[in-house]
């Protein structure tokens, strides 16, 4: 089995009407044993901007360790916020540094500008090559499913709130069919001048 | 073959970890301590590799003990958990990782009592109750049905009790013995050894 299956991980962003959600879900297990249901897999790099990293639990907590370093080092010589687009270009950079020994973590990004609050999605490999999409981006191991639940349930400009049923329903219909993620999730919905945190409760069988 | 076993309660961590050493089918010795104390609060249980164990539990035992004489306060629970998983993690990608997975006991003023579950990959993870190897598959799910939040520490060994009895009747190696102890806000205190019942069947 993959390495990247390991511990489990289900992960999609999408984008909506001037916002954007990112969702993920909460299982931590050693192969088929659950060990935890309150994994965080979904990390908050600025107000505006958030990564999810499916794949190896010790690389999950090594990547954002390190991002989140080299994401202060950044904003404290830049003096400003950082840009989605350009987070996405350090994600990438960190990951390519390590191409022939790699985290195994394939990670999702989801943010809106600092200045223009243009909404902002994108998927990376395990090696860091970037993929920005303005419709959905999925990761992790249910990414078959994920995509089908995504590609019936998605429509453009979708509100904040249609936002939010989608992209849960898409996330929870995706990994009840995974054996190695679920047990509870989480959803993010990004707004200009809020950003709401949901916790789903999903099938514990 | 090795089984960790540890559960959170009101105020205290309650850890059991088998007594057997073992290499390939042959039992070494029946009274092996796997327990390491880091500092007086904090318990570390190993299991893995034997040599790693002793090694990797004692290097981060000493430099904890390092830290508290260079800065005159402790680390925390949380803190030491973070600072072994950064050490297994580099150690990981190194030419000589170490096959450890561990549970961390701590008891902190402000924290209170914390359970910190970690594999050999050192993916690091709090939890109520945790165990590590074959014992898993069975007393994860006696755990489920019957832990509860805030239990006394009657309750809470007469889980452990429980859990170390459904290991005699189903698990097919043998560990007739566990080291208890408890981890509290007045230390680390040795319960003696924890035997399953025998059963009537």
């Amino acid at each position: 089995m993959s390495i990247l299956a390991y511990n489990g991980a289900a992960i999609i962003a999408m984008n909506g009407k001037d916002c954007v959600a990112i969702a993920a879900d909460r299982r931590f297990g050693v192969q088929a044993q659950t060990v935890s249901m309150d994994f965080d897999k979904i990390f908050e790099m600025g107000p505006h901007l958030y990564i999810g990293l499916p794949g190896l639990a010790t690389d999950v907590q090594t990547v954002s360790q390190r991002l989140n370093f080299r994401l202060k080092m950044y904003e404290l010589r830049e003096n400003r916020r950082i840009r989605p687009k350009t987070f996405m270009s350090m994600v990438s950079n960190l990951l390519y540094e390590r191409r022939f020994g790699p985290y195994f973590v394939e990670p999702v990004v989801a943010g809106l500008d600092p200045k223009t609050h243009q909404p902002f999605i994108a998927s990376m490999d395990l090696i860091g090559c970037p993929m920005i999409t303005d419709d959905f981006v999925v990761s992790g191991t249910c990414s078959e499913q994920m995509y089908g639940m995504c590609e019936s349930l998605w429509e453009p400009n979708l509100e904040p709130d249609d936002l939010f049923e989608t992209i849960s329903q898409a996330l929870m219909n995706a990994f009840d069919r995974d054996a190695v993620s679920g047990w509870g999730a989480v959803v993010y919905i990004i707004e200009k001048d809020k950003v709401t945190k949901k916790l789903l409760k999903t099938r514990m069988d | 073959m090795e089984c960790l076993i540890g559960l959170q309660g009101k105020d205290f961590i309650l850890v059991a970890s088998d007594t057997m050493s073992a290499r390939s089918v042959v039992s070494m010795k029946q009274d092996q301590d796997k327990m390491f104390p880091l500092s007086d609060k904090l318990l570390m249980l190993v299991c893995g590799e034997s040599g790693d164990t002793a090694q990797f539990a004692e290097y981060i035992a000493k430099n904890i003990q390092l830290y508290k004489m260079r800065n005159g306060y402790e680390l925390s629970p949380h803190a030491a958990a973070n600072f072994t998983r950064k050490q297994l993690a580099d150690a990981l990608r190194s030419q000589t990782p170490y096959n450890v997975n561990m549970l961390l006991a701590g008891h902190d003023k402000e924290d209170g009592p914390s359970l910190y579950y970690m594999d050999y990959l050192a993916s690091l993870n709090k939890v109520p109750f945790g165990v590590h190897g074959y014992g898993g598959f069975f007393s994860l799910s006696v755990m489920d049905r019957y832990y509860q939040k805030d239990m006394n520490q009657d309750e809470a060994m007469k889980l452990l009790q429980q859990c170390i009895d459904e290991l005699s009747r189903r698990f097919i190696v043998n560990l007739p013995t566990f080291n208890v102890r408890v981890v509290n806000k007045d230390g680390i205190k040795n319960l003696g050894i924890l035997k399953a019942k025998p059963t009537s069947s």
